[in-house]
């Protein structure tokens, strides 16, 4: 039913997350504390650099079908991701893979009947829900794909929090922050529907920041955009990168995120696969660890466009071994039989029997 | 027998024209590359193509003819939701029946599982659908199709998969195909020839 559709899923939550961060910045703008919540990239010096690490998820659901026939269904099922200070890692894979659920469990917004295992470290601590709603909103963002986030019938200028006790300086800071976002003088009067869509972007990310966001998690952030668009959004991401915030881009499009991120984690049916420094997308990819990473890079229409037979396995019936095996032209015996477990390996980590 | 759209003209109401004037050929066997970027009026003139809007100026002329209407439209459009493009309340094996009867052949060469036709279409991922779509498109009678930057939501795989399967339909029968997207390495690699949307108008 609804689980299986993450795509449905996403624009439910979509749906219901503006309200919620426009409320949240009304009532509680006042008792977030500046200097905690700025991003500062001396101290990040000293902090470790990790601010977010997700350990060995497994995601469930069980579904009731006519004749209370019970199915279980495992969209997440070894999932691995760390975000760090600085920088901006890119979480690539096809539809169905597990990246949207990744991003509705770091922001708390999983259905309730989902059956969870793994953990979730936030700064050194674990992200329980009960921390995760203190966060979202504020250290933790979201970053949304669409205009439909902001408040149709609210001014933008009051969408974006600012500091400040007297009005001047709000009003000063606001100016300061829509500068930044080359949104011209008198944009903070009008309202969405006035905003291109590149301004109303802008706006978001604005708001986002004014926020004080340490984590930023921008799921598909540039949807049907032309190439001038799109790399407006991802050089607002990577700038907030730069800044000392940590970004996780989630998108099925690899050669746009390797123009920008760091590092690559590669999700196939629920599983990171690999995680990779970007550098190591090049020539016929042979510094890459997994043979579904390597299909991916050569995939591209610049790289051969070269077309692996097969789909991904579907949450519901997936093989006992390796979840690339019926595809894989490398597989062997334990590869049928056995799941790979996550090994380091050349400053990445890949999960396969025989990478090297 | 081309597929021949003649200085088509269109707007919406009496908005100002969307496309203007815009002449393209595209023969059988042949893939022609479409590119330019959003809001250059690109969808509205793959739409006018496909018979689905009526131009204000200008023809549409599939093998010198009119194209004809209330019967199966061997002009096949597909776009880049295929979720928007499905009945949700069917299953996709009556999605496909609508179309045609699909054939065992088919299915296998656009890497359709056998298991995905008796699921609805919010249990298949973006990827399975498309390729659902590409299949229910893909009838005996179509001569050509009208591919509206229909991998631009999917991953490079996926992507590579379903325009293999579209070029080996035009090399096998003579399917001609209008290919439409931003981006120009795909269609370089696709495309016999590659022109500019703001190239095809004349204002
Ligand atoms: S574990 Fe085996 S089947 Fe899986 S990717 Fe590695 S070689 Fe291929």
């Amino acid at each position: 039913m609804a689980v299986v559709n993450m795509d449905g899923e996403k624009e439910r939550v979509l749906d219901r997350a503006p309200s919620l961060e426009v409320e949240e910045s009304f009532s509680n703008t006042a008792s977030i504390s500046p200097e905690k919540s700025e991003p500062d990239s001396r101290s990040s010096k000293r902090e470790s650099a990790l601010l977010l690490e997700v350990r060995d998820l497994a995601i469930s659901f069980t579904q009731y079908s006519k004749g209370l026939r019970q199915r279980t269904i495992s969209p997440i099922v070894d999932l691995n991701l760390v975000a760090k200070r600085g920088e901006v890692v890119a979480v690539v894979g096809e539809s169905g893979s597990g990246k949207s659920l990744l991003a509705h469990f770091i922001m708390g917004i999983l259905p309730g009947n989902a059956r969870v295992s793994g953990e979730l470290y936030y700064d050194g601590l674990p992200l329980t829900r009960e921390r995760v709603e203190r966060l979202r909103g504020r250290e933790i963002a979201f970053v949304p794909q669409s205009v439909q986030f902001l408040n149709p019938l609210m001014r933008v200028g009051a969408q974006v929090p600012v500091k400040g006790k007297k009005k001047r300086e709000k009003e000063k800071e606001l100016r300061d922050i829509f500068a930044r976002y080359r949104l011209a003088k008198g944009t903070e009067r009008k309202f969405p529907f006035q905003l291109s869509g590149g301004m109303a972007r802008r706006v978001l990310l604005a708001s986002a920041t004014a926020r004080g966001a340490r984590l930023m998690v921008a799921d598909e952030p540039t949807p049907g955009l032309d190439d001038a668009a799109v790399g407006e959004a991802l050089g607002h991401l990577r700038e907030l990168a730069d800044e000392g915030r940590a970004v996780i881009l989630i998108t099925h499009d690899l050669e746009q995120a390797l123009g920008m991120c760091d590092r690559v984690a590669v999700f196939y049916a629920g599983t990171t696969l690999e995680e990779a420094p970007a550098s190591d997308f090049n020539g016929d990819g042979h510094d890459l660890r997994h043979p579904y990473t390597r299909a991916l890079w050569m995939a591209l229409p610049s790289n051969g466009f070269h077309a692996v037979p097969g789909n991904q396995p579907t949450p519901d019936s997936l093989p006992e071994g390796c979840l690339f095996s019926p595809r894989c032209d490398i597989a062997t015996q334990i590869c049928f039989s056995e799941r790979p477990p996550k090994r380091e390996l050349r400053g990445g980590w890949v999960r396969c029997h025989h990478a090297a | 027998m081309p597929l021949e759209a003649r200085d088509v003209s269109f707007r919406y109401g009496r908005g100002d024209w969307v496309i203007h004037r815009a002449s393209l050929t595209v023969d059988p066997g042949e893939v022609v590359g479409l590119k330019g970027e959003s809001g250059l009026g690109k969808t509205t003139f793959a739409r006018v193509v496909a018979g689905y809007l009526f131009p204000q100026e200008g023809v549409v002329l599939l093998d010198h003819a009119h194209l004809r209407r209330g019967c199966y439209n061997p002009v096949q459009l597909m776009h880049q939701h295929p979720e928007k493009a499905v009945n949700p309340r069917w299953r996709m094996r009556d999605t496909l029946k609508e179309a045609w009867e699909v054939d065992d052949a088919t299915l296998a060469a656009l890497g359709v599982e056998p298991s995905w036709l008796g699921r609805w279409p919010n249990e298949l991922s973006g990827g399975e659908l498309q390729r659902i779509c590409l299949a229910r498109a893909l009838g005996p009678e179509t001569r050509f199709l009208i591919a509206d930057e229909i991998t631009t939501m999917l991953d490079a795989v996926t992507q590579a998969q379903i325009w293999r399967a579209i070029l080996a339909r035009v090399r096998e029968s003579g399917l001609g195909v209008l290919a439409i997207s931003h981006d120009g390495a795909l269609l370089k690699r696709v495309a016999d020839r590659v022109v500019e949307m703001v190239d095809i108008m004349k204002w």
